[in-house]
């Protein structure tokens, strides 16, 4: 595993991330709807190889938004989405809210999806879907349809199929939230063993604290009306993380901060939904 | 293992062969009325269609009501059994038309849906000249059609198709554009091509649909054919049972009517049949109306 190259810190000790190569910049992003709804305005972000990213703010903030544009289902109304050494075809992977599966496919179907639209044969892709339906635990489910299986193992095949091209950015849109929030945990902790093991680049949208303290090492914290960045946190603690770090008084702290930086983008009689 | 006494987290554990298999009153109960459901399924149809038969059978006794006016259902029996020859020769050409004209629906039907789900122009375009045939009535239409178009037999398919493809136009229309909408951003993503789209996403997804639609145009093909016939009217050796009905009318052979008539319904009830039997086969593994339920 990639985790023993990484040298012990003692206590929090920061990761040089700027050595990481970039893989995608985002500079002064305007996304203006119809109707003058500014969804998103002056935005910039680099996303690097191996970045946890979390995009934290309330409804309305344009997270979402941003996760679209950086899909490519929409286009900037101003600015420039950059991929570092030009888009290809595996450049993204994608876990939405819902698992979003093809309900008349199997699982081993569902995750070939990806190669299939790329014109390759069930049988030459076979060994990179059950490596991982492995990663996510799935490997003897091949067979089976989404139906016989529970909400939380749908959304384990939904992350292998965005996995299985090994893409240089996969894109999460809430995947836990309807989710209770014992099976959240867990999957919690199973993405962080995945990202320990692929070492994926990950950009995740949430609109919860805790998770993104827990799961990310850039929490990008937005506000609503217009949609913008407000603050990058840096949550310096190595991966793998565990139980420990979840009770520990980094965390704390960090998730404080967070919180209140949040809370300060509330303007007055606003909501958090 | 020894039975545990008490588990590490305090509270002993119940032993599942401890605990004793108490009999539920409401679970028996239920169990007992599926039972019944089960049987009745089956027998209850059979047991009054029989009761219906019979009392058919004594009104027409009780009341010496004259066969020319309502036969027993023996006699219907007895002349579809003489007529045979010649019913059936009837009956293959209506099934002939009916499975021909919903074949032709299907492969109108669909191609046009697929067109319109490419090309919302299209739809916009064609969809009133669908509307207007479907909620015209095909007997006001047929006698135009029959003015125009030589050959009976094509004229007849005409009709029935008329009749038959447009549930299975709307339907499938329906399920095209009812794909799932994070999939669709996902097909996207993936630069999947038009075609692909169309393939492994749209056509699966409208597939419950179009069979809705295959089974209620199963039923309307017959009687487009039936209707179609009766306007046509003209007679010969390729006539199917709706010109033998006419025709037994004409000469007051109402048994004959009648067994014409059983044989038709019979057609109708063997296409819903079919379609359902091919709709369950082709959902069972995965769509929610051809899954059992568990409770």
């Amino acid at each position: 595993m990639n985790v023993a190259s990484q040298p012990a810190l003692e206590g929090a000790a920061p990761i040089d991330r700027s050595a990481r190569e970039t893989v995608l910049r985002m500079r002064q992003i305007d996304k203006t709807f119809r109707g003058g709804v500014v969804a998103l305005h002056e935005m910039n972000l680099d996303i690097r190889k191996g970045d946890f990213i979390s995009l934290l703010g309330p409804s309305g903030c344009g997270k979402s938004t941003a996760l679209r544009l950086i899909a490519g289902l929409m286009r900037p109304t101003a600015g420039r989405i950059e991929w570092e050494g030009g888009g290809g075809k595996d450049d993204l992977g994608v876990v939405f809210q819902e698992p979003t599966l093809m309900p008349w496919a199997t699982v081993e179907q569902n995750v070939w999806l990806p190669f299939r639209l790329q014109g390759k044969s069930l049988g030459s892709c076979r060994e990179k879907i059950y490596e991982a339906l492995a990663l996510v635990g799935l490997e003897n489910f091949g067979k089976s349809y989404p139906r016989e299986l529970s909400g939380g193992m749908k959304m384990r095949v939904s992350i292998a199929r965005a996995l299985v091209t090994d893409p240089r950015i996969i894109l999460m849109d809430e995947p836990f939230a309807a989710l209770d929030e014992i099976t959240r945990q867990k999957l919690n902790d199973d993405l962080l063993n995945l990202k320990a093991k692929t070492d994926a680049t990950v950009v995740f949208v949430t609109h919860s604290v805790f998770e993104s303290v827990f799961l990310s090492d850039r929490i990008v914290v937005m506000a609503a009306r217009p949609g913008r960045v407000v603050k990058e946190i840096e949550v310096p603690e190595p991966y793998p993380r565990g139980i420990e770090w979840r009770t520990s008084p980094t965390y704390a702290t960090i998730a404080r901060e967070t919180s209140d930086t949040l809370l300060g983008t509330l303007s007055p009689g606003a909501e958090v939904h | 293992m020894a039975a545990v006494d008490s588990s590490p987290s305090g509270a002993p554990a119940p032993q599942l062969s401890d605990i004793s298999h108490a009999v539920d009153l409401e679970e028996e109960q239920i169990a007992r009325r599926k039972r019944a459901e089960e049987i009745g399924k089956w027998a209850l149809p059979i047991i009054v269609m029989a009761a219906a038969i019979w009392f058919w059978d004594r009104i027409v006794v009780w009341n010496e009501i004259p066969h020319f006016i309502l036969p027993r259902p023996g006699l219907v029996l007895e002349t579809l059994w003489a007529d045979r020859a010649m019913l059936f020769e009837s009956l293959w050409v209506t099934v002939k038309i009916t499975a021909l004209a919903l074949l032709v629906a299907v492969v109108g039907g669909v191609g046009l849906a697929v067109l319109f789900a490419q090309s919302k122009f299209a739809e916009m375009s064609f969809s009133p000249f669908a509307v207007i045939l479907q909620v015209t009535p095909i007997v006001a239409i047929a006698p135009l059609i029959f003015i125009y178009i030589e050959s009976k037999l094509v004229g007849l398919l005409l009709c029935a198709w008329i009749v038959a493809f447009f549930p299975i136009l709307a339907n499938t229309t329906l399920g095209l554009n009812s794909a799932d909408h994070n999939l669709r951003d996902l097909f996207r993503i993936y630069r999947a091509s038009r075609w692909q789209r169309l393939i492994y996403l749209q056509l699966p997804s409208a597939l419950p649909y179009f069979l809705g639609g295959l089974k209620i145009a199963g039923g309307l093909a017959l009687i487009g054919a039936v209707v179609a016939e009766y306007v046509a009217g003209s007679g010969g050796i390729d006539s199917g049972l709706a010109f033998r009905i006419l025709e037994a009318g004409y000469r007051l052979n109402i048994p004959r009517m009648f067994a014409a008539l059983i044989l038709i319904a019979g057609t109708g009830v063997l296409i819903y049949a079919l379609t359902s039997l091919t709709s369950y086969l082709l959902l069972r593994k995965w769509h929610e109306s051809a899954l059992k339920r568990e409770q």
